[in-house]
């Protein structure tokens, strides 16, 4: 039986594009089939721009990939209609154990607050969300948006114009040129939109390789994520182990820096790796090896022009804390909303500086804590290491040292503090998690939940307080929603915190952008052209 | 009497853990092992309380 990730999902065919006279202008093109720029992709045929994706392979990602998702690009999932599908498929975990050496030093729970529709954490292939996301974008078609996928095509230069940006690609059938409007490059780590434009990606990297085996095994380990620092089948090295659905283990072990590749990923030699950590009887399949290294760097900017960058393209952290796919899927929950309100004249072309602001603040808490998971992981000098070795030692007997231990802080969507978007907080009393700039926490409703009830639009969220059913400002719309709410209920512990009464602005993609203790309509259709780059 | 604290008890955990190792950048082993002696009377003397101080010894000691 042929993988999921060797069939062609979305083969080459010729384009009407491929035989017109010049090039032929599209709204936007996206390059990049992987789970960002599919996500932007859908997000803005959604909202009826019309989308070209351009990708040089066909088929979905090779191999596992990015296996952890989070809540909150779940809950972003379920705005581009796949959100149901990735947690029904999914394996949802709470329990983490670290180990050092033979020992448990101690066990976390995620402990997920009660009262959101979806889960802390999942666990899936990323080749799952790209066929469910592709599969997406086919039944929108389908339903007449247009959006449309092209495989076997491969961007082989770009220019950077004034209004426009100018593409040479390659397919088979020999090479074409496109014209878009705006340009999304959703191209990866070793984005070659970035080097064609000759743009910086600076940060640090880290002399360390790992080597990941995903394995199909008929195995009776919990649903659990396993950490080892030193263990005994990979000394001086760490290890990890983490449920997937159908079966599949990823397994993760830190090799080095200095290591043959070729030998190191010949089936014998991670065979033996295998047999040593789980046991020399133990029967499994080999399902995908890769051998990895990694850097935390940035672009300085990310956008340049007509040219935007979202996901790794723009920012790479390293995997520890499953801080990659899922800010990629924040990068595009912030643009798609943006550059739909430019491209329709409904705000000025500079509200895209504030998703350079708004992710690049959220890329730098990604970095630091992907940095300072790295560091922890792969001590880089001997009292380093002292130190890492002490702090893990003391958290097998005190409680004190664990919140020290950092075997990767896990993904939590980033707080726009400082945003040009914000409104200043105008509601005393209200909850520091829901002050501006910070994403929806999700709730209960009667009947539902909160968060599919907001998104894709301005809302104006109220909470015991009069105001009018919609405000319109500048051709943008402001929908009502409201709630009654009191104490003891999570809505009120989530937006009222001491305040009795509350409205807010939500943006469309769920982010506070003001909230107040009343209604008033100066302040409202202040807060929405804030929220619009026009003051 | 005062009992020596073993629950968590640093604000903002990793930004510690992240000054503590930057402090090291760039120094020899026994520097390091200087610095730490260093930091470690200057923490003995803050703490001041004797009983504290022993039972601190002793935990480090069991925890080895």
């Amino acid at each position: 039986m042929s993988k999921i990730f060797e069939v062609p999902l979305y083969p080459y065919e010729r384009s009407t594009d491929q035989d017109a006279l010049g090039a032929v202008r599209h709204k936007v093109v996206v390059i990049g089939a992987g789970p960002i720029g599919l996500g932007i992709a859908i997000d803005l045929a959604q909202q009826d721009v019309p989308v070209v994706v351009l990708d040089d392979n066909d088929t979905v990602s090779f191999g596992s990939r990015a296996v952890c998702y989070a809540k909150r690009p779940l809950e972003i999932l379920d705005r581009l209609g796949c959100g149901a599908q990735m947690v029904a498929k999914g394996v949802e975990w709470n329990l983490g154990k670290v180990f050092f050496d033979e020992h448990k030093v101690y066990e976390f729970n995620l402990l997920p607050e009660d009262g959101h529709q979806r889960p802390a954490f999942i666990n899936l292939q990323q080749y799952y969300l790209e066929d469910y996301l592709v599969r997406r974008l086919h039944a929108l078609q389908a339903e007449g948006k247009r959006i449309e996928i092209r495989g076997g095509n491969k961007v082989s230069a770009v220019g950077n114009h004034a209004d426009h940006a100018h593409l040479e690609i390659d397919t088979p059938e020999g090479p074409y040129e496109l014209e878009a409007d705006w340009l999304i490059a959703c191209d990866g780590a070793n984005s070659p939109t970035r080097r064609m434009l000759g743009l910086d990606f600076v940060g640090q990297v880290f002399e360390d390789n790992f080597l990941i085996a995903d394995v199909v095994m008929e195995a009776d380990f919990p649903t659990e994520r396993w950490f080892w620092f030193d263990p005994p089948f990979n000394r001086g090295q760490s290890a990890l182990l983490h449920k997937q659905p159908d079966n599949v283990w990823r397994i993760d072990f830190q090799i080095g820096w200095d290591i043959d590749r070729e030998q190191e990923l010949k089936p014998e030699n991670i065979d033996k790796r295998l047999r040593a950590m789980l046991g020399k009887d133990v029967e499994y399949e080999l399902e995908w090896s890769s051998i990895y290294t990694f850097q935390c760097r940035r672009m300085e900017k990310f956008h340049q022009g007509r040219v935007i960058f979202a996901g790794d393209s723009a920012h790479q952290v390293s995997p520890f804390g499953a801080r990659g796919a899922n800010s990629g899927l924040q990068d595009t929950d912030n643009l798609a909303w943006k550059l739909k309100l430019i491209i329709d004249g409904k705000a000025p072309a500079s509200l895209l500086d504030s998703y350079d602001a708004e992710r690049i603040h959220g890329a730098d808490e990604n970095i630091l804590n992907s940095t300072r998971a790295t560091d922890f992981i792969t001590p880089k000098s001997q009292m380093s290491r002292i130190l890492r070795n002490a702090v893990l030692d003391l958290a097998e007997h005190y409680e004190f040292a664990r919140p020290l231990v950092n075997s990767g802080r896990l993904s939590v969507p980033c707080t726009y503090d400082g945003s040009p978007l914000n409104t200043p907080d105008a509601l005393d009393g209200g909850p520091a998690r829901t002050r501006p700039g910070s994403p929806c926490p999700d709730a209960p409703l009667e009947g539902g939940f909160l968060l599919p009830q907001l998104g894709g639009r301005f809302t104006l969220l109220t909470f015991n307080a009069d105001a009018p059913e919609a405000v319109e400002e500048g051709g943008i719309t402001a929908t009502r929603l409201a709630l009654a709410t009191g104490p003891g209920d999570a809505l009120a512990e989530r937006y009222l915190g001491r305040a009795e009464a509350a409205i807010y602005l939500i943006r469309p993609d769920q982010h506070v952008a003001a909230r107040f203790p009343e209604y008033n309509e100066e302040q409202i259709r202040f807060a929405i052209r804030r929220a619009t780059g026009k003051e | 009497m005062s009992e020596l604290t073993l629950t968590p008890n640093i604000d903002g955990a990793d930004d510690f853990y992240a000054e503590l190792i930057e402090a090291h950048d760039g120094l020899t082993k026994d520097e390091s092992d200087a610095l730490n002696a260093r930091l470690l009377l200057t923490l003995a003397n803050h703490i001041g309380d004797r009983e504290v101080l022993a039972q601190a010894i002793r935990a480090a000691r069991q925890a080895g």
